[in-house]
């Protein structure tokens, strides 16, 4: 085999002084780095600086650094960009890769900042004082129609019209995440925190398995261009029903599980034969327009006795109009999914070319269904790399319903965004079938990192609410007027909505 | 006057353009919403008293009920609202009118003498008055529209008399209706409220409902259409508070189609009081949860038929929840509505002394105004407290088809409001 002209991205170290020579890096390792001879001998050329092995040596000695080879500048051939050329001239091949993209766009979120309560209005403590972040998602009438009950009091006039609503106790979901692309132990442990913390997990497009039927209330099943896993019991097993359309990371691609990530359970979940590669198509075969997609939602409602079903969609330019539409024809919620959102695997010109940023999204879509006077139709769940609460409270201001967390859930449990998701060989047992690997992620541990996080940010996001002077999370959702803009141009300002800080 | 905007119907709002008011009048001159486009912030204090049994007060009642709380204001605006003040004249609307100068009085007669019988028009009685500088020229007219004119335009009364002021306040420059309802009026202007009841001479009127309002703003708007209350045909608004939530409630009520161009507070409360109860044909108590809607621990306490009530309220409304502080007093002909924020962050007490419902931000005022009050209790969070006089109609429901865009540019006298497109 000829020799690679591309060099290793990392260098890892050990100092075999302190080593013990116990191996436990060769067995950690999924990537294949360490060899075993007398000691541990690494092969840099493999290794992705996922930290698995640094995190569990016991004498404490490897170390990964950036191999820190110099290439003559040139600003205009960034490295990588020379070492996809020479990958591509080796393979013929498109490149793939995991997670979102990683390219130094201008990101708006941290270009915003919060306002707070100063003399005038006061600021509410959250430590002593109620703080409300309960969230109803789904469609909501123009009104409220009441009649007298006889006894001095109201009752709803035509039944109760939010009753299909879903109630969240904070504004936070799990994105989805197949399985297939990730393992059993991570969906169960999505499923089992979501139950606890009284939110939804998202199945993804590769069906539900049968352990996570006793967390049904908290999940919402996904229907994807590969229909995979779907059937009436499916449909009706969720709380919520998701249509697919298209995800963040990969606009306009479908997705390719490869027939080695087919294992038996996999292909039980999935309805198809074990082994064979898992296809979603890039559209829906059954929606090529508009109408259609309208009668996929109501077919979808029809099947299970009018569940909540939504909508997801990549943020691409012409988003609006086409959430715009999304509602018209029925959704009860529309998941926007930013181009910073991740993925189990993407081809890597599309994952750092395509789409736009969540930000932009969620301003024009509130906007544009507000000035249709349609924006109570439905919710909007914004994704696609919410980091940290203060995204999630910036989201919500731009006009948010809720917040899909998916890379970052993954990071809770141990993810280190070193982008091999597409290897199936993740060191930290999330993404891949390998049992060897899989069984690193205790459910029960994994539910529990991941309440702590939701909860972290709620609390966080409360004392944000509270600087803020309201005691709801209401009363932030669209209300732009709490965020000011440093550093971005005018017009993203105007079309964030958003004024200058001064201003 | 060459445009007959009234006498073509109107389907939505076709207000003359800008190149049209140039070739009406001619010159520039303030309008007086130009003035007061910027957001006020700021802190005030507040009065209301009712009497159920329909008994007339005299205005010095609620001058003595803000003069006591004096100290909540800085002297940059006072109002009163009365009710039941003009019994020689109880079925003409009557229009308390703010002038620029004489041409703003001149353009805006025009348009009474095209469009109404003019019954009563003389100028507001003032006396002299300490601490009173600048007023505007002060009118009021006793009127009801020309019953022809009233027939071609195809509109109800009160439609015609909102599509007046909005007419006036948004195209007559240095004109603004300070109050437009039957037998009531709006007396207000820059200075301490016991100035502003001096010079107005309150204490020759008489009625069975006052509102009152101390104002302390953090700028100097020096604007006498600015005070408080706002009004709008017989439903007078005061308002002590700084809503939080002013972002999300405008663009709430921008997606029913107000424009919320003052960028008060104030503005945004009443236009949420008209969307939910009369567009909304809300109970008055419910509207109130809405605006200050219970905690969801309370509501998950409720019986179930109730729950679902408030559920429902919240998950709707929520947008429109006005959070942060407030106390507001809702006047009209007929009672006052007084409301507290949903956490209590602005003082708001309340007695009953037989007849009499008393409100305000302090209870030195009631110690005052009542000599021995039954009861005074501080309101909770949220919980309304309404007084309805006995046997008089409740007005809320009046009979108004005006779209909102309509009914923000009447109040706020800013023609781009009504350049809205309606929404369904």
């Amino acid at each position: 085999m000829p020799i690679s002209l591309i060099q290793p991205e990392f260098k890892v170290k050990i100092d075999y002084d302190k080593c013990h020579k116990c191996g436990r890096c060769v067995q950690q390792c999924g990537w294949g780095v360490y060899s075993f001879n007398e000691r541990p001998i690494p092969d840099d050329s493999k290794c992705r600086a996922c930290h698995r092995c640094v995190t569990y040596c016991p004498a404490h000695c490897i170390n990964i650094t950036k191999n820190d080879l110099a290439y003559r500048t040139n600003d205009h051939w960034d490295p990588a960009l020379r070492k996809a050329v020479w990958r591509q001239a080796e393979t013929g091949g498109v490149m793939l890769t995991g997670m979102g993209n990683d390219k130094p766009y201008q990101n708006i979120f941290d270009h915003l900042v919060l306002d707070a309560c100063q003399v005038t209005n006061p600021s509410i403590d959250p430590l002593r004082e109620p703080m409300e972040l309960r969230t109803y998602l789904g469609r909501k009438p123009d009104n409220v129609d009441v009649e007298p009950d006889g006894q001095g009091g109201y009752r709803l006039k035509g039944g109760d019209s939010i009753s299909k609503n879903i109630k969240l106790n904070t504004p936070i979901i799990f994105s989805p995440m197949s399985y297939g692309s990730v393992s059993l132990n991570v969906h169960k442990s999505l499923a089992m925190a979501a139950e606890r913390l009284g939110i939804l997990m998202n199945t993804g497009e590769g069906g539900l398995h049968a352990d996570l039927y006793p967390y049904q209330d908290n999940v919402i099943v996904q229907v994807a261009s590969g229909r995979f896993g779907v059937n009436p019991e499916y449909l009706n097993r969720g709380a919520a029903i998701e249509i697919k359309v298209g995800q963040g990371a990969k606009p306009g691609i479908g997705g390719h599980l490869p027939g080695e990530k087919i294992n038996k359970e996999v292909s039980e979940t999935r309805m198809i034969p074990q082994g064979s590669d898992a296809i979603s198509p890039a559209p829906h075969h059954d929606i090529y327009s508009i109408e259609d997609l309208r009668q996929l939602i109501y077919s979808l409602k029809e099947a299970s006795g009018y569940k909540t079903v939504g909508v997801k969609i990549a943020a691409v330019h012409n988003v609006a109009a086409i959430a715009s539409g999304i509602v018209r024809a029925g959704a009860d919620y529309v998941y926007l999914d930013g181009f910073r959102g991740g993925t189990g695997a993407a081809p890597q010109i599309i994952r750092d070319n395509v789409g736009i940023p969540i930000e932009i999204a969620i301003a024009v879509v509130d906007q544009r269904l507000r000035d249709e006077g349609i924006r109570n139709q439905a919710s909007i769940i914004a994704a696609g790399s919410i980091r940290s609460s203060a995204d999630l409270a910036k989201a919500i201001a731009l006009g948010a319903d809720a917040v899909g967390i998916g890379s970052t859930a993954l990071m809770a449990m141990g993810c280190h965004l070193c982008q091999g998701c597409h290897t199936g060989s993740c060191s930290w047992g999330l993404t891949t079938q390998k049992p060897e690997l899989t069984r690193r992620v205790d459910p029960e541990w994994g539910a529990e990192r991941l309440t702590n996080l939701v909860n972290a940010w709620s609390h966080e996001l409360q004392e944000i609410l509270g600087a803020l002077g309201v005691n709801a999370v209401e009363s932030l959702r669209g209300s732009r007027e709490r965020l000011r803009a440093i550093g971005l141009d005018q017009q993203t300002c105007e079309i964030l909505g958003v004024k200058p800080a001064g201003m | 006057m060459e445009f007959n905007p009234l006498l073509e119907r109107m389907p939505t709002s076709k207000l003359p353009t800008f190149s049209d008011r140039e070739g009406v009048f001619g010159f520039d001159r303030p309008s007086y919403s130009e003035e007061a486009l910027s957001k006020i912030h700021g802190g005030c204090g507040l009065m209301g008293i009712c009497d159920e049994s329909g008994t007339l007060m005299s205005g010095v009642e609620a001058i003595k009920a803000m003069a006591v709380q004096r100290d909540r204001g800085n002297g940059l605006g006072g109002g009163f609202a009365g009710y039941g003040i003009y019994p020689e004249f109880p079925e003409h609307f009557c229009f308390h009118m703010m002038y620029h100068d004489l041409k703003a009085k001149e353009d805006a007669e025009a348009i009474f003498d095209q469009y109404f019988v003019v019954d009563l028009a003389e100028p507001m009685p003032t006396r002299p008055t300490k601490g009173i500088t600048d007023a505007p020229l002060l009118w009021r007219y006793f009127l009801n529209p020309d019953p022809h004119k009233l027939e071609i335009s195809e509109m109800s009364p009160e439609d015609f008399i909102v599509h007046t002021v909005m007419l006036i306040n948004s195209s007559v420059d240095g004109a603004f209706v300070a109050s437009s309802g039957k037998n009531m009026g709006a007396f207000k202007g820059v200075g301490f409220p016991e100035e502003i009841g001096h010079y107005f001479r309150l204490d020759e009127y008489e009625g069975h409902t006052w509102v009152g309002h101390n104002r302390f703003p953090t700028n100097t708007p020096g604007w006498w259409g600015g005070a408080h209350p706002f009004t709008l045909l017989d439903w007078s608004i005061v308002h002590n508070g700084e809503i939080s939530s002013y972002g999300i409630n405008s663009r709430y009520l921008e997606a029913f189609g107000y424009k919320c161009s003052l960028g008060t507070d104030t503005e945004v409360a009443a236009y949420l009081f008209d969307l939910l109860l009369r567009r909304h044909k809300l109970p008055l108590e419910l509207a109130c949860k809405a605006l200050a809607s219970p905690l969801w621990s309370e509501i998950d306490r409720m019986p179930a038929e109730e729950q679902a009530v408030m559920r429902s309220l919240r998950a709707v409304y929520g947008p429109g929840m006005l959070n942060g502080p407030f106390a507001i007093v809702l006047g009209f002909n007929g009672g006052m509505l007084a409301l507290n924020d949903r956490i209590k962050l602005r003082p708001l007490v309340a007695a009953r002394q037989g007849t009499r419902v008393m409100v305000a931000s302090e209870e030195s005022a009631m110690r005052e105004v009542l000599d021995a009050p039954d009861r005074v209790w501080a309101p909770k969070a949220g919980e309304p407290v309404i007084a309805r006089v006995k046997g008089m109609e409740w007005p809320i429901h009046g009979d108004l088809h005006l779209s909102a865009s309509e009914i923000s540019c009447a109040v706020t006298g800013v023609d781009s409001s009504c350049e809205i497109v309606e929404v369904s």
